[in-house]
C-alpha cells in the first residue's frame, strides 16, 4: 500500500536511469542520509564510533572495492589485506615527507598509489583465472605484507616496526590522532564512504562497469564482441584497489591510529573477512557490501555480549564458541541464501508492494 | 668435494623432504577438487583437527572437559593415563571418517550445483567451524605430539659424510632430520598405496569415473553421496598423517592449520587435477624454497622469504602454463 511505483510515470530518460526509481526509495535514502550526516554526530559517543561505526564504513569501503573486483568483474581476490597494508603505509610515508598536506588529499594520493600497485599485481589476471588467480592474488598478500615487515624504511626505521599516525587537521578540527573527536572521525569517514560510494554506483550504471559484468559473465564472449581484456580487467584492479586502499588508509590513519603490519593485515585478519563480507551481502551489488560490512562488524560483538556477560564464559572458550558459531552461520548462510543479504533485501521489497493486499 | 657442492647437495636433500610434507598435504586438496569440485580450504584445518584429536585419544582427555568444568564448576580431566598410539590412531581414523560423514551430510549435500566460489566459502566456513570445535573440545593450548616416529639429526649420516669434504676444510656432515626421512617413506608408502587402490579396486574405478564425469558415473550407477564420504574420508587420512609429521616437528598447535597456506602454491604448480602434480610440484616448492632461502635471501642480506618465494615461483610458472604442470588442458569455448 505504502510501497508501490504506481502512478510514477518515467516521462525522461533521466527519470529512467535514476538510482532510485521509485519515489519512496529516495525518500528513505534522503532520510537515511539526513540521519547519518546530521543527527548521529550529535550522539556518537566514543564506543559507537570505535567499535560500530567507524569499523563498519571502514569495511563497506573495502567490500565495495572487492565487490568491484570479484562481484562485477569475477576476478576472485585474496589479497585484500595486502593492498589495505599498501594504503596504510603510503598514508604513513605521505604524512610524515609531506608534513603540510591535507589528510584528505593524503587518503586519496593513498588510494592511487594502491590502484597503481593494483594494476601490477592485476597483470597475472590476463593469463590465469579462477581459483588459480585466487591463490596468484594469495602471492601479493604474502610478498608485500613481508615488504613492509622487512624494508625498514616504510616504517621509518622505527625499532618495533610499528607505523603511528600524526594529528592532521580539516578546517581546524582534529580527524587524525588520539584527541579527534568521534564526530569528526565519523565524518570525515562517512564523506569518504558516501562520496566514493555514489562514484562507484555510477561507474557500474556506465560503461566501465558493463564491461566489468560482461568479462565476468564469459571473457571469450566479451572479447569478441569488443570488450578489451586488458583494459577492463586492469581497471577493474586498479579501481578496486583505489578503494581498499583507501579502506586501508583510514583503518591506519583514523581507526588504529598505531599498527604492526603482519598482525594487523593478516589474512585471516582482513582477506578473508572482506571476500565474506561480500558473499553474505551479496556479489554484484552495492547495497550487499553495505550489508555484509555491517554483518561482520555487528555479529561478534553480538556474540561476545551473549557469550560473556549472558552465559558468563571465560573469554577464551567465548572466542572459541565466536569462531565455531561464525563458521556455522557462514556456512548456513551460503545454504540458505547464495545470493546474499541484497538478495533478502529485494525480495522483501517484492513482498512490500503488495503487502497488506496481495489480490 | 668441496664444501659449498656438499652444503648445496644437503640443502637440496632438505628441501626434498620439506617438499614431500606440502605435498601431502595437497594431495588431499587434489583428491576431494577432483571428485568433488570442492577447493576444501579446510584441509590445513583438518590436519589440525586430527592431531589434537590423536592427542586427546592418546591422553585420554576428556572431549569439552574445559567448557564443562567452566560451566558446571566441576574438575573433570582424563578418562584413562594413556592409551597405545596404534589405538589412538585408529580412533582417530574412525573419527575423520565420520567427520567426512558429517561434511557430506550437512554441508555438501546442500550445496550441489552452487558455484565454485561458494563452496570455497563455505570449506572455510568449515575450516572456522572445526578449530573452535576442535579448540573447544581439546582445549587450545600447546600439545606434544609423539606417536614413537623419532627425531632429531641424524648422527649416522653426519658421520658418513663428515669424510667427504676436501682435506683441510671444515664440514662437520650433513643435517638431516630424522623425522623426515620416515615422513617420506610413509609418504611414498601412503601414495602407492593410493595408487593401487584407484588402480586395481572395484571402489577405486567408481572414485576415478566420478573424478572423470559426474554425470557419467552417476548414468552408470556409482553413488555420488557414497564416493564423496570416501573421498573425504581419505583426504581427513592424508590429513591425519599430515598433522601427525607437522605435529611432531613443531607441536600441536594452531599454526598447523597454517599449512593449507604452504601447500596452495604447490597446488597451482602442480595443477588442482592432478596427483602426480601435487607431488612433484611439493618437492619442487621445497627445493626451491630452501635453495632461495639460503641463496637469494642470504645474498641479499634479508630473511623470511619463504612466506612468499613459493607463491612467486608458482606465479611466474604460471605465466608460461596456466593449468599448471599437469593439469587439464584448459578449452574454452563460447
Amino acid at each position: 500500500m505504502i510501497y508501490r511505483e504506481t502512478g510514477q510515470f518515467k516521462s525522461t530518460y533521466e527519470n529512467d536511469h535514476s538510482i532510485f526509481p521509485l519515489i519512496q526509495d529516495k525518500i528513505a535514502f534522503n532520510i537515511l542520509m539526513l540521519i547519518a550526516f546530521l543527527f548521529v554526530p550529535l550522539v556518537i559517543d566514543s564506543y559507537w564510533e570505535k567499535a560500530i561505526l567507524i569499523p563498519f564504513l571502514i569495511y563497506s569501503m573495502a567490500a565495495i572495492g572487492l565487490n568491484i573486483l570479484t562481484g562485477y568483474c569475477g576476478q576472485v581476490s585474496l589479497g585484500t589485506g595486502g593492498f589495505m597494508a599498501v594504503g596504510a603505509f603510503a598514508t604513513y610515508k605521505l604524512m610524515t615527507i609531506f608534513p603540510e598536506l591535507n589528510i584528505m588529499i593524503i587518503v586519496l594520493l593513498s588510494g592511487v598509489i594502491t590502484a597503481l600497485v593494483g594494476i601490477v599485481f592485476g597483470l597475472p589476471s590476463l593469463r590465469i583465472k579462477g581459483f588459480y588467480l585466487a591463490v596468484a592474488t594469495l602471492a601479493s598478500q604474502f610478498f608485500l605484507i613481508w615488504l613492509f615487515n622487512k624494508v625498514p624504511w616504510f616504517y621509518n626505521y622505527s625499532d618495533t616496526g610499528q607505523i603511528t599516525v600524526s594529528e592532521r587537521t580539516m578546517f581546524g578540527i582534529a580527524v587524525t590522532g588520539a584527541n579527534a573527536p568521534s564526530y569528526a572521525t565519523y565524518l570525515f569517514c562517512l564523506i569518504l564512504v558516501v562520496g566514493l560510494g555514489f562514484a562507484a554506483k555510477n561507474m557500474i550504471r556506465s560503461k566501465i562497469g558493463r564491461s566489468w559484468m560482461a568479462i565476468r559473465d564469459m571473457d571469450i564472449a566479451a572479447e569478441i564482441i569488443g570488450v578489451s581484456p586488458l583494459k577492463t580487467k586492469l581497471s577493474a584492479f586498479a579501481i578496486s584497489s583505489f578503494y581498499i586502499g583507501i579502506a586501508g588508509s583510514l583503518y591506519f590513519a583514523v581507526y588504529l591510529g598505531a599498527l604492526e603490519v603482519t598482525e594487523s593485515f593478516d589474512i585471516m585478519a582482513i582477506s578473508f573477512p572482506v571476500l565474506f563480507m561480500i558473499i553474505i551481502g551479496g556479489l554484484g551489488s552495492m547495497l550487499g557490501s553495505f550489508l555484509g560490512a555491517a554483518f561482520i562488524v555487528l555479529l561478534p560483538i553480538f556474540l561476545k555480549n551473549v557469550m560473556v556477560d549472558l552465559i558468563g564464559l571465560s573469554a577464551v572458550t567465548a572466542k572459541h564458541f565466536e569462531i565455531t558459531t561464525w563458521g556455522l552461520l557462514m556456512v548456513i548462510f551460503l545454504i540458505v541464501e547464495p545470493h546474499g543479504l541484497a538478495r533478502l533485501w529485494s525480495l522483501a521489497k517484492e513482498k512490500l508492494r503488495k503487502w497488506p493486499f496481495p489480490y | 668435494m668441496s664444501v659449498e657442492l656438499l652444503n648445496f647437495i644437503e640443502t637440496v636433500l632438505n628441501g626434498l623432504m620439506s617438499g614431500v610434507m606440502y605435498s601431502l598435504v595437497a594431495l588431499g586438496f587434489v583428491l576431494i577438487f577432483k571428485a568433488s569440485g570442492v577447493f576444501n580450504f579446510a584441509q590445513g584445518v583438518f590436519a589440525l583437527f586430527a592431531a589434537l584429536t590423536l592427542v586427546g585419544f592418546q591422553t585420554g582427555q576428556i572431549p569439552f572437559s574445559h567448557l564443562i568444568n567452566e560451566l558446571f564448576g566441576t574438575n573433570l580431566h582424563n578418562w584413562y593415563p594413556s592409551l597405545h598410539s596404534f589405538l589412538a590412531i585408529l580412533l582417530t581414523i574412525v573419527t575423520m571418517i565420520i567427520l567426512a560423514w558429517l561434511v557430506e551430510r550437512l554441508v555438501l549435500r546442500h550445496l550441489v550445483n552452487q558455484e565454485p566460489i561458494i563452496l570455497f566459502m563455505a570449506t572455510i566456513g568449515l575450516a572456522f567451524v572445526l578449530e573452535g570445535v576442535g579448540d573447544l573440545m581439546w582445549g587450545s593450548d600447546v600439545k606434544v605430539l609423539d606417536v614413537g616416529i623419532p627425531s632429531g639429526g641424524s648422527i649416522w649420516l653426519e658421520e658418513a659424510t663428515i669424510g667427504w669434504a676436501s682435506e683441510g676444510s671444515e664440514y662437520y656432515g650433513m643435517y638431516i632430520d630424522v623425522l623426515n626421512v620416515w615422513a617420506t617413506i610413509i609418504a611414498v608408502i601412503l601414495v602407492t598405496a593410493l595408487a593401487l587402490f584407484s588402480q586395481y579396486t572395484k571402489t577405486g574405478r567408481a572414485l576415478r569415473a566420478v573424478a572423470d564425469d559426474h554425470q557419467a558415473a552417476l548414468s552408470v550407477g556409482i553413488s555420488l553421496r557414497s564416493i564423496w564420504i570416501l573421498v573425504w574420508g581419505i583426504s581427513g587420512f592424508i590429513a591425519m598423517v599430515a598433522g601427525i609429521m607437522w605435529g611432531t616437528e613443531s607441536g600441536v598447535q594452531f599454526s598447523l592449520s597454517l599449512i593449507a597456506l604452504k601447500a596452495l602454491p604447490v597446488l597451482i604448480l602442480g595443477g588442482f587435477t592432478s596427483i602426480p602434480g601435487a607431488i612433484i610440484g611439493g618437492l619442487l616448492i621445497g627445493v626451491g624454497e630452501k635453495l632461495a632461502e639460503i641463496y637469494i635471501g642470504g645474498l641479499l642480506d634479508i630473511g623470511a622469504i619463504e612466506n612468499w618465494f613459493a607463491y612467486v615461483l608458482a606465479l611466474v610458472f604460471l605465466l608460461f602454463r596456466p593449468q599448471g604442470l599437469f593439469g587439464d588442458k584448459i578449452i574454452e569455448r563460447v
